[in-house]
């Protein structure tokens, strides 16, 4: 079988960035090695809301390797308006700006740089600065601020506000026979990605730099960084090929960039700034949540009225907003909903998109209500929402461009074996432990978003694709690779993907699961230009096999181009591109949104979340023993990596279930838990078996790949399915999260 | 409290990925950062500087422990592994193998943490089972969630090697 | 961290001399030591690095007791062959604690050092009386789920994360300590502390005394014995409540019992009284209960924590339950027994 024959789109395929990272050879933003570096240590206000009084900086700036220490009062100019400082994710608002002034806006803003010869230097000088503060009231309970909670007034770009209401859901609720109305609440989360942000300015002279940033975008931290300082764009170059995680924590330039590259333009030497894991407790997060959600049924189950009323937290100069309401609208048929989403400002800093931003939240709270719902009405929870299939959006009346959730429901169910399941809690029982089986739909947007990408096929017939894409984990490097050695037929050793550096085609941020789509679709874009152009080179040259074959007719494949009814009627890749006197061929591809076809049409990534607990009811003490997700995503690009992405949320859904919360001391307006040993993530011990399923879905209107993008869809749904598979072991139902041991032993036992 | 002590420097012999490095080290400098920063070996991960995430694990003496907490000037004298280290002669480490094959990482940040702690787990001999794995590499926490895998790639290691201690006892 | 003075003694009695100085600490594992460093919690000006002693041994005495040398790694001492037939409650508490990597550098002498996790004494910008005596204590009215329920004072409610030490204070082991003063040895049960008045101190060493060994008796058990953790996750986390059972039953009355509770006070929390009510009872839930009643009769909720009186009462009931069935928890088998 020659090599040509090996298709690698759908094909589970090892990461080709793999050997890096397993050998410790792949470099992350702060491990890029520089002459003369200089460490910068950010230092944090200890007080939540105030200004600064007074500044000791002597004893710190005295300490042995120390260069220089930045504040408010000497912090080097930088732009004066708002909008230079916005990027491209910020929501309305003043965007925060370091060192700006004496003004205290959340616990732990920076209030000082202190740069050193060595990390030891900055970061001990750094324990000598004495502040005083005037500290002013401040408020971190979202609990305290719900009465003065407020619909946004300018809405974020690319969040679409709740929908209006369509039927009359309060009347509707009234008449209908079976309801129900629960409060949840759903306590803030921080990302905690494994790699701290951290920047390494490189000061290259002449104006320029070179900065290694962990970032989620690299072109929008570039543009930040030019628009803030007022750079020239080709000075500027951000390169971001390795990242640590980051759940969306990346999606905005976080403040080390601005340190650093401060620091380093001030200085004119490089410097590298690193946040303490302490600090990631300091910058945005998933906000805090309270939930009302109120639905009714007619005796046969079918949804009469949904009424969802969400408030969250954002900070005080900027309107954080997500679509956490707007699920509830649109996973189930209904006509008459009504639903409202509001702010409260806490003194925070400005929440931050964490996986499944607003839909993590709020199908968690649907999804028990509608769990609730189906005991009120005697209805098994599958059967509910099988009975309740929506198959269209209507929230907006389009069309789904696919949905095969009902084949979520039925293999993820035939997997799980769900069919054994009784209907009534504590049915099931091993040992001490009380066994439940939970399930819960899951839904997450499926975008396309504008990307450009280039392909290069080289003399010897190897081919490079680029584009500014990042890879967080989520396998970029991988089926890129795959698209352009699928597109020309090579083994995926002969292609180089290049991404992660801002001086590639135009990308936009890694998130929103939309990189497989749109990178994707425009590296193919590119790799199909090439291929035209290698055509017509080929058929330029003098009796080429080629001359009277139109570009349908042939194929490039294993380093040739050829005709396809006729494989022997071909040429080289290099001969054609020597005849021609070329050492490569570059094309752009590009790959925007169909706006035309979204008039019509939307697209969702649909799945179904099965969860087995076992519940050891006396001491309080939960276990996910096994969980089976099962998504409906398009085409799965590569089987391998994809399953990893499901994994990979669905773990962060049984922390979010069960351990995830930032623990606030209100009374200081500070988290106490600001590190990995008390913010509890899971860890090896709590995750037991989890299967994942990718249903059959073809969709080939959603992107030009038919992919639909999964970095997201596993946590959606994962929290819900736990907390309804503890209330079918156990009787009790808590709707407070994370379901810690005192929630399961204080919750009134069922009679 | 801060004066400057007389030998701000102790000199060091640390044996790493079987190399012998005469070292002059302020007693304060971790193990981590000595290697990361001053001897460019940045395979070794800061994730958190407190002993709470694992992915600074590298063995000391043939055993894992977290390089954060370890003062450089206290071990002085030691061998260390670092993930740099573990393949010989070019070849990856049965680990490394598993884990790429099994995509038992995402980021690759708490990766040489997770495969060094491994490594250490091997040598001590006292896991037997997947329920044992699990919490014996509990010490290394992978926020990308990719658990399941990692705990694949151990086992594919792990248990070929259990069967063959058996078959030759 | 600040700026210290490093010294590596050869000898006890150079580091005696070394750490007999108010702002000297011994290093050994460090896994606490250089934490506390790094958040300015604990700021040594000088370091006594003591990992170069003849501590290290792990030995069986005449009278069939366990000495432990005092810089044992707590891996060599939870998976030493004799500690694990003879003494599987202490194999069994360390290894619910901390990770193979903490176990693999962490001593036993540290172990018992370790100082707590209260999150605003590990915050040196929040008032604490352990760390600054007088500026008060943040934890009371504050964040205060893993704090004490138990022996806790206005001054301070901190608990003592440890293990090995909960085990150990099971055991009636005793801590050999030598200082400049001479050599003397502590019960386990006076080496931790009760704040009272003077939360800053939490064992009862003098000035420049270094452990050296721990000696834990014979025990007598055999199989009745369990060591119960119960966490806010499965692994790598400190206890909420834990508890180190031991029985000797005959014909199904009790004729020995150990119970020390972990998660819940400023020490291990051994109930003497409550332990010799037991003598004599018969092996049961109802026997369990009134003991467990008995033992939390005084416990005091701080609002976070409530639920931990709840649950120490039902951990001590099924501790005890599990030690008189002979089936120790088993700490990599997440279900409870």
């Amino acid at each position: 079988m020659s090599v040509g024959e090996i298709t690698h789109i759908g094909r589970p395929t090892n990461r080709v960035d793999g050997k890096l990272k397993v050998t410790g050879q792949a470099h992350y933003a702060a491990e890029y090695p520089a002459d003369d570096l200089l460490y910068g240590y950010i230092v944090g206000s200890t007080t939540a809301a105030g200004r600064i009084a007074a500044m000791d900086l002597d004893a710190a700036r005295q300490f042995p390797g120390v260069v220089e220490i930045f504040t408010h009062e000497n912090r080097s100019k930088a732009a004066w308006l708002d909008r230079s400082w916005r990027d491209e994710v910020a929501p309305p608002g003043h965007p925060f700006r370091p060192l700006n002034s004496d003004r205290i806006l959340f616990d732990g803003q920076p209030v000082a740089l202190i740069v050193a010869e060595t990390f030891e230097a900055a970061r001990d000088a750094g324990s000598l600065v004495r502040i005083a503060y005037d500290v002013d009231a401040h408020c971190t309970e979202l609990e305290a601020k719900r009465a003065e909670a407020y619909v946004p007034p300018k809405k974020r770009s690319g969040i679409p506000p709740p929908p209006d209401p369509r039927g009359d859901a309060e009347q509707a609720f009234q008449d209908a026979p079976v309801k129900i109305s629960r409060d949840y609440r759903i306590n803030a989360e921080h990302h905690n990605p494994m790699e701290m942000f951290a920047t390494t300015c490189v000061f290259e002279g002449d104006g320029k730099l070179t900065i290694y940033d962990k970032t989620q975008g690299s072109q929008n931290a570039q543009g930040y960084v030019t628009s803030v300082f007022g750079l020239r764009s080709k000075d500027v170059r951000l390169v971001n090929q390795y990242v640590g995680g980051a759940f969306g924590a990346g999606l905005r330039p976080q403040h080390q960039l601005f340190f650093a590259v401060m620091a380093s333009l001030e200085l004119e030497r490089s410097v590298r700034v690193s946040l303490t894991r302490a600090q990631m407790f300091h910058i945005g997060y998933r906000p805090d949540s309270y939930h009302t959600v109120s639905l009714a049924a007619d005796r046969d189950g079918r949804l009469q009225s949904i009424m969802h009323d969400a408030v969250a937290s954002t900070s005080h100069y900027e309107d954080y907003q997500e679509a956490v309401v707007n699920w509830s609208g649109m996973m189930y048929h209904c006509d008459n909903v009504k639903l409202t989403y509001q702010l409260a400002k806490l003194d925070t800093a400005t929440p931050c998109d964490m996986r499944a931003p607003g839909a993590a939240i709020g199908v968690t709270a649907l999804e028990c209500a509608l769990d609730e719902l189906s005991y009120e009405l005697g209805i098994g929870p599958l059967e509910i929402r099988r009975i309740n299939f929506a198959s269209k959006d209507e929230n907006t009346n389009k069309q789904f461009t696919s949905k095969a959730l009902l084949e979520c429901y039925s293999e993820g169910a035939a997997a799980f074996g769900w069919e054994k399941r009784s209907p009534k809690p504590r049915a099931m029982k091993e040992g001490r432990e009380l066994i439940g089986w939970g399930v819960s739909t899951g839904m997450w947007d499926a975008f396309l978003q504008k990307a450009q990408a280039t392909a290069t096929l080289k003399v010897d017939g190897t081919l490079e694709v680029a584009t500014a894409a990042s890879d967080i984990g989520t396998g970029t490097w991988t089926i890129l690779t795959q698209i352009g050695a699928e597109a020309f037929g090579l083994p995926l050793e002969d292609v180089q993907a290049r991404i992660g550096d801002s001086t590639l085609p135009m990308s936009p941020v890694e998130g929103g699961s939309w990189t497989a789509a749109s990178n994707g679709s425009a590296v193919q874009a590119a790799c199909e230009a090439v291929k035209h152009s290698l055509f017509k080179q080929a058929r330029k040259m003098a009796n080429s096999p080629l001359a009277d074959a139109s570009f349908e007719d042939v194929e490039v494949r294993d380093r040739r181009i050829f005709r396809k009814d006729d494989p022997a009627r071909g040429l080289s890749v290099f001969e054609v591109m020597h005849a021609a006197e070329l050492t490569e061929i570059t094309e752009q591809g590009k790959v925007s949104p169909n706006l035309r076809q979204m008039l019509k049409y939307i697209s969702y990534t649909n799945s179904a979340v099965f969860a087995e607990v076992r519940v050891d009811e006396d001491l309080g003490v939960v276990r996910v023993t096994r969980v089976v997700c099962a998504a409906a995503a398009g085409k799965i690009l590569n089987p391998k990596t994809a399953r990893s992405q499901i994994l990979g949320g669905v773990v962060m859904g049984i922390g979010m279930a069960l351990h995830e919360e930032a623990m606030t001391d209100h009374r200081l307006g500070k988290i106490m838990n600001a590190n990995l040993g008390e913010y509890h993530v899971p860890a090896h011990a709590d995750i037991e078996d989890i299967e994942v399923i990718f249903v059959d879905e073809k969709d080939d209107k959603v992107s030009p790949l038919g992919v639909k993008g999964l970095g997201e869809i596993g946590i959606v749904g994962t929290a819900s399915a736990v907390a309804n598979a503890i209330f079918h072991a156990t009787g009790v139902r808590v709707r407070d999260f994370p379901i810690t041991i005192d929630k399961i032993l204080n919750a009134p036992r069922p009679s | 409290m801060n004066q400057i002590p007389h030998h701000p420097q102790i000199p060091i012999f640390l044996t790493i990925n079987g190399t012998l490095h005469e070292l002059k080290v302020e007693p304060w400098v971790t193990l981590l950062d000595l290697l990361r920063e001053r001897l460019s070996l940045t395979g070794t991960k800061k994730g958190c500087d407190q002993g709470q995430c694992g992915a600074c694990t590298v063995l000391v003496d043939g055993k894992r422990v977290n390089s954060c907490l370890a003062l450089a000037v206290s071990r002085d004298g030691a061998e260390i592994t670092t993930i740099e280290g573990l393949a010989e002669n070019g070849e990856l480490h049965s680990l490394q193998v598993a884990f790429i094959e099994r995509d038992a990482f995402q980021c690759g940040y708490c990766t040489p943490g997770q495969i060094c702690s491994a490594a250490g787990l091997l040598a001590e001999g006292h896991t037997r089972s997947r329920a044992e794995i699990r919490e014996h590499m509990s010490g290394n926490l992978c926020r990308c969630g990719a658990y399941t895998n990692i705990a694949d790639a151990v086992e594919d290691v792990l248990m070929p090697r259990i069967a063959a201690k058996e078959a030759a006892e | 961290m600040n700026r210290f003075e490093y010294i590596r003694p050869a000898t006890v009695a150079d580091a005696i001399a070394a750490l007999n100085e108010p702002a000297a600490r011994a290093l050994a594992g460090g896994t606490n030591l250089v934490d506390l460093m790094k958040y300015d919690v604990a700021q040594p000006s000088r370091l006594v690095d003591i990992n170069r002693l003849p501590l290290k041994s792990i030995e069986i005495t005449p009278s069939g007791a366990l000495r432990i040398g005092a810089l044992v790694t707590n891996t060599d001492l939870a998976w030493h062959r004799d500690v694990r037939e003879k003494w599987p409650i202490l194999s069994s508490a360390i290894l619910a604690g901390a990770s193979p990597q903490l176990r693999n550098a962490a001593t036993a002498g540290g172990n018992l050092m370790q100082r707590t996790r209260c999150y605003y004494f590990y915050d040196p910008s929040t008032a604490c009386n352990k760390r600054q005596p007088g500026s008060g204590c943040s934890a009371i009215g504050g964040v205060n789920r893993i704090h004490a329920i138990l022996g806790a004072s206005d001054s301070c409610i901190a608990v003592h994360p440890s293990d090995m030490c909960v085990a150990m204070a099971a055991l009636d082991a005793s801590v050999e300590v030598e200082g400049p003063d001479g050599k003397r040895s502590i019960p386990m049960s006076g080496f931790h502390r009760l704040t009272g008045g003077e939360p800053e101190r939490d064992n009862t060493l003098k000035g420049g005394e270094l452990i050296t060994s721990i000696i834990i008796p014979k025990p007598d058990f055999g199989a009745h014995h369990t060591y119960l953790k119960i966490r806010d996750r499965l692994s790598y986390a400190f206890a909420l409540i834990s508890v180190a059972a031991a029985l000797r039953v005959e014909e199904g009355i009790i004729q020995d019992v150990r119970i020390a509770l972990g998660g819940v006070a400023h020490k291990p929390w051994r109930d003497f009284d409550a332990e010799k009510s037991l003598k004599g009872e018969r092996v049961g839930t109802q026997s369990f209960t009134q003991v467990a009643d008995f033992i939390l009769r005084d416990a005091k909720g701080q609002g976070d924590n409530d639920f931990k009186i709840e649950l120490a009462r039902r951990a001590i009931v099924r501790a005890l339950e599990q030690a008189a069935a002979g089936t120790p928890q088993d700490q990599a088998d997440k279900s409870l027994y």
